[in-house]
């Protein structure tokens, strides 16, 4: 069980790796990969703004909160944050369970609790100026699924 | 009670400060903003529109209801977003 947040970027394959080295129990592992898009060739810089304090206290409560709700034999949350350019990595979230169906769902619940809850706020500069990215409705909206009886 | 006054993203830019210690006798957050919006224009024009403002105390997001009483820390910052 792990959360990190750093400054420096990540090997995902090795943090894969890592999460079932040495045990015969996981047969499911599920990860997601957020990285720093840039749709039409404006971008031209990027910065991940955090809340240091808390950002470690809303990450383990979104754990912790996805290991009570599904059989988890591993989960990993990375976080970056700084100055970052198009096609750098940004986050990763990556789950084991013994079956399929935990690890996609617990992957699901982190991302659509991180993309709200997590105090991170992206800066993007283009072209056209820089400019703090808007929170998206459907991201508030995703986590209404996950709320008690939904699911 | 004196309070450590967080701000971040483009609250931080409109206000122009990070972090500052404030003297308050605010029973709520609610009761904070309105002290703080008093004081300056550069406050009163980061706190104009609530509904684009999220709360924490202590570390943990609130509404602007929530009660000061004991607490340290209070984090002013728009929708996050993390991910």
């Amino acid at each position: 069980m792990a959360v990190r947040v750093q400054e420096a970027d990540f090997d995902p394959g090795a943090e894969l790796a890592a999460l079932h080295a040495g045990r015969t129990d996981v047969g499911a592992l599920v990860s997601f990969t957020g990285l720093v898009r840039d749709l039409d060739g404006r971008l031209t810089g990027f910065e991940l703004e955090h809340y240091p304090e808390m950002t470690a206290k809303a990450l383990h409560a979104i754990e912790a909160e996805a290991r009570a709700r599904w059989p988890l034999q591993a989960c990993l949350i990375v976080h970056r944050f700084g100055p970052l350019a198009p096609g750098d990595r940004i986050m990763m979230v990556a789950t084991a369970s013994a079956h399929r169906e935990a690890a996609f769902d617990a992957a699901m619940f982190l991302m659509d609790y991180l993309k709200s809850r997590a105090p991170f706020w992206k800066r993007e500069t283009t072209t056209a100026g820089a400019s703090w990215v808007d929170a998206r409705a459907a991201d508030e909206a995703a986590l209404r699924r996950w709320s008690r009886g939904g699911r | 009670m004196t309070l450590d006054v967080l701000y971040f993203a483009w609250l931080r830019e409109r206000i122009g400060a990070s972090r500052e210690a404030v003297d308050t006798d605010a029973a709520t957050v609610a009761d904070l903003v309105a002290e703080l919006r008093g004081r300056e224009p550069r406050y009163d024009a980061a706190f104009a529109d609530m509904a684009a403002v999220r709360v924490a105390v202590d570390q943990e997001l609130r509404d602007l209801a929530a009660p000061l009483a004991g607490a340290r820390e209070v984090a002013f910052f728009p929708p996050m977003t993390g991910g």
